[in-house]
């Protein structure tokens, strides 16, 4: 027991660092409900297909044998590299594989059905094309390992910091976008009401279109982040991870950005002290188990609105 | 629940005002007539040991997806974890048929037990989900599917009740008193009289009162709660059977297969069937027969291109959903009545939200 | 200024809108009255592009408008006061209104400043209440948010889909004292609904429509003092 109780700082620190990752996620999966009321259920192949993009830019700066590699302008460009990527292929689902059923007023199934053919069919796009082997972030040379320091008897590299940092920073980003610009304020007003949006001269074909873009976008800043941290990335990584991050969305409550982000941190710890008491094998059920409890409990979350009675069934 | 026909009863096709001719009967009949015939007498022109092989895991994956149908087509529950109830079958029949407990119960005894057993785990994993809609119940259900499989893949510690990643082996085939099912023809036979045997199920569910009560559950629960229909234990039902059929699937499997592993239980399968209940036409018994024909076929067919299946089909259901989302064959409505009215569609405005209460 | 002929409208196999034609000039009020379910909200709804008419014209300034989407409509200069206001509940009273001059996005700051001045004199209990939001205000407020919201685009011509309704009668007057003044300063109104008294005793013209047709159409005075009208929605005089 006492070894337990020495490694649960670094458990909880561990924990939370994860957290902040599996939060960028999961806004990425409340921007979309929030808009649109589906789940978009292949957010976890975009996330996914984020860090390959990430390794590659990583990969050809290597093999072209560019000097001086240093994280600060790295980093940067794995980032915009995967975000662009990642917000475009979020476009295109959303044009090519979503939009064309809700305009047709088809039931719910459609989307999530069609969502789930997505990401089936981009996980093996993935794998057939860059094989199914996994690939490998060579981080080391980005952040030797000699960049760590010790907090309280906690041993925390660099990495994980930047990690963190990285997700908390984009999250406000995020956060301040909705908050304060026209734009922001023109995606609360098709989330909140869509016809009164269009009524009020807002494009809501557009609004939708960048929704999906900015949670893509986070999503792939996340695979980045992963790839990084975890240096292997194979293309099934996005499902659990996809999962996950549903969790945590729903556990702060769907359609709540701030929701999203505290659901990942609970989340993120939850795991990471759960794994350390029991069998790590059954790490996942973890998630599966707050999610069940969530939804039995009380289903809005935790920062979410009680809907109100005509809502309910 | 007094049901009263609407002024206008028969849909087009059907015989008007109660009068049938023999010839619209004999056509009717002649249909399904030549499909029983012709799925007597496949395995007689099938080419080899391996395609008779492929006609029989039709079948046992027709099973699986009518099971699914009741749940997803009747009920309108989105259940994207029905793998689980597949793999708690197979398993029980498993733990039955093996020499993993020692215990060797013969096929028709190790058989009801199990699909009791899978029925009561499909009220059990339905019980938490009675009050979620839409993609909260689909996400829920995926969970325990995902449970279900962690369970089996670690099921060998600390108390070796699985046998974890190495799976159950040497299961018993079925035997019935001395004659022991050998050769995938026989097995053959064996799953297309079970198959026969869900069908009329199927078919004596959809229009008994509980089928009534799924339809109007599916199509609006609220009011079927105000019509006086017990939503809480219908829908109960609905997993229970939905998951005794898949009791029965998994018994099929692990006594053909002769072993079962956790690998056979994967997220993919649920999804598997759910296309073929979806490809067939929910609600079609002879559309989701169809679909898991397909889906089943297909791949074998393209064997050749078995690495792009996936993609394939993934591509599938995506464009499926745009171009024909009622699948292939559409429900055949209840004799007597029109189909309940779909509400129109609203032309622009707030998609529904899918509150979870 | 705006003209509808022979429109007709469905949801889905209903048909709502029988060959409705009614007309507004610029400058003026006009009410549309019926009851529950005359097709009054779809005739809103038909002239925004939110519901696409199966037959018939809509114009606007001679230009037509039916079939376009309601973005492209409402940057023509239509504004919407919604029925039971459907102000942006999770927005603050400062947000709502910015929302409303969405539409004027390329507009100088200054001049969207001067038109929330505007708004801020007619509706000083909005000036207030400025970082409140908007799901906390009264009935009354959110009707009075709802207006200037639809104020800052600074439209045309307003549609107001049943101001009075769930309001006190003394609110009743206050918002109608306010339409007549938003009016005087230039804007065309169409004001539909069920209160006709009210509707009437503001309206130079008036509509009347029954099960999705025009049943009636005259000076206001004129249905005023028409029996049947009376009858019908005044109660016995």
């Amino acid at each position: 027991m006492p070894d337990v109780l020495q490694i649960l700082p670094q458990q909880v620190v561990f924990g939370l660092a994860l957290g902040t990752v599996y939060g960028l996620i999961a806004v990425g999966y409340t921007l979309v409900y929030g808009i649109l009321f589906m789940i978009n259920f292949a957010h976890g192949e975009i996330f996914m297909i984020g860090a390959y993009l990430g390794w590659g830019v990583l990969t050809l700066l290597l093999t072209a044998g560019v000097d001086g590699l240093h994280p600060a302008w790295v980093v940067p460009l794995m980032l915009a590299n995967a975000m662009l990527g990642a917000g475009l292929i979020g476009v295109g689902l959303e044009r090519f594989a979503y939009r064309p059923l809700y305009t047709r007023g088809a039931t719910r199934l459609g989307p999530l059905i069609s969502a789930i053919g997505a990401s089936i069919f981009l996980q093996n796009a993935v794998m057939l094309t860059q094989g199914a082997r996994m690939k490998v972030y060579i981080t080391g040379l980005l952040f030797p390992r000699t960049w760590r320091f010790q907090i309280l008897g906690v041993n925390i590299s660099a990495l994980l910091v930047v990690m963190a940092v990285v997700a908390v920073l984009m999250m406000l980003g995020l956060q301040l976008l909705i908050q304060r610009t026209t734009l922001g304020r023109s995606i609360r007003a098709v989330a909140e009401d869509r016809e009164m949006a269009a009524i009020m001269g807002v494009s809501v074909r557009r609004v939708i279109a960048v929704t999906f873009f900015l949670g893509s976008a986070l999503g792939g800043a996340a695979g980045v982040l992963v790839g990084l941290y975890y240096t292997q990335i194979d293309f099934f990584m996005g499902y659990s991870a996809g999962l996950k991050a549903f969790t945590a969305a729903v556990l702060g409550g769907i359609g709540n950005i701030r929701g999203a982000m505290l659901g990942g941190l609970v989340l993120g710890l939850a795991e990471s002290l759960a794994v350390t008491f029991m069998n790590p094998a059954y790490r996942d059920v973890v998630a599966f188990a707050i999610l069940i409890l969530t939804l039995v409990v009380k289903p809005s979350g935790l920062l979410g609105e009680s809907l109100p009675e005509s809502e309910k069934v | 629940m007094n049901w009263t026909r609407p002024a206008s009863t028969s849909p087009p096709g059907l015989a008007q005002g109660g009068q049938v001719t023999w010839v619209r009967h004999g056509i009717r009949l002649a249909g399904p007539a030549a499909v029983v015939v012709l799925a007597l007498l496949a395995p007689l022109v099938s080419p080899s040991e391996y395609w008779t092989g492929v006609l029989a895991r039709i079948c046992l994956y027709a099973t699986l997806a009518l099971g699914l149908n009741v749940v997803v087509g009747f009920a309108g529950l989105l259940d994207l974890g029905y793998v689980a109830f597949f793999g708690i079958g197979s398993y029980l029949y498993a733990f039955l048929a093996s020499p993993q407990f020692g215990i060797h119960l013969p096929f028709l005894v190790a058989l009801p037990i199990v699909v009791a057993a899978t029925a009561v785990s499909g009220i059990l994993i339905g019980a938490p989900t009675l009050r979620l809609r839409g993609d909260y119940l689909a996400i829920v259900t995926l969970g325990f599917g995902e449970i279900t499989y962690l369970l089996l893949i670690n099921g060998d510690r600390p108390v070796n009740i699985t046998n974890g990643v190495n799976g159950i082996l040497s299961i018993d085939p079925p035997a019935l008193g001395r004659f022991v099912v050998t050769g995938n023809r026989q097995y053959y036979y064996l799953f297309l009289g079970f198959l026969c045997l869900v069908l009329i199920a199927s078919a004596r569910l959809r229009q008994s009162r509980i089928g009534w009560a799924w339809q109007a559950i599916r199509e609006d629960e609220l009011a079927a709660r105000t019509m006086g229909i017990n939503t809480t234990v219908a829908k109960l039902q609905a997993f229970a059977l939905g998951a005794a059929f898949a009791g029965i699937g998994g018994s099929l499997l692990a006594s053909w297969q002769r072993s079962v592993f956790p690998e056979n239980f994967l997220f993919t399968e649920s999804i598997n069937v759910l296309a073929m209940v979806i490809l067939g036409g929910m609600g079609s018994l002879a559309g989701v027969v169809l679909g898991a024909a397909i889906l089943v076929a297909l791949p074998e067919i393209f064997r050749d291109f078995q690495s792009y299946r996936m993609l394939v089909f993934g591509l599938l259901l995506m464009v499926l959903m745009v171009v024909r989302p009622q699948g292939l064959l559409v429900a055949r409505p209840r004799s007597g009545t029109r189909p309940l009215p779909e509400a129109p569609a609203e032309p622009t405005g707030s998609p529904p939200r899918p509150a979870a209460s | 200024m705006l003209s509808l002929a022979g429109v007709v409208t469905h949801y889905g196999p209903v048909e709502v809108l029988k060959q409705v034609s009614l007309e507004i000039r610029e400058g003026e009020i006009v009410c549309l009255l019926g009851g529950n379910a005359s097709g009054k909200s779809t005739t809103m709804k038909s002239i925004l592009g939110v519901v696409r008419p199966t037959a018939g014209s809509i114009a606007f300034d001679g230009e037509r408008i039916d079939g376009l989407p309601t973005e492209a409509v409402v940057r023509r200069g239509i504004a919407l006061v919604p029925e039971a206001r459907r102000i942006f509940g999770r927005m603050t009273v400062r947000e709502n209104l910015s929302m409303g001059a969405f539409v004027r996005r390329g507009a100088p700051a200054a001049e969207i400043a001067g038109d929330l001045d505007r708004v801020h004199a007619l509706f000083p209990r909005l000036e207030e209440r400025a970082d409140q939001l908007g799901g906390t205000l009264s009935g009354g407020e959110q009707q009075m948010l709802a207006i200037a919201r639809a104020l800052m685009a600074r439209p045309r011509l307003i549609l107001m889909d049943e101001p009075s309704m769930g309001l006190a009668p003394a609110l009743v007057d206050q918002v109608f004292d306010i339409i007549q003044a938003i009016n005087r300063q230039g804007t065309t109104i169409l004001v539909v609904e069920q209160n006709a008294a009210v509707a009437l005793s503001i309206a130079a013209r008036g509509y009347v429509l029954q099960n999705g047709r025009i049943v009636a159409h005259d000076t206001a005075a004129a249905l005023l003092g028409a029996d049947h009208i009376r009858r019908a929605y005044l109660g016995e005089a």
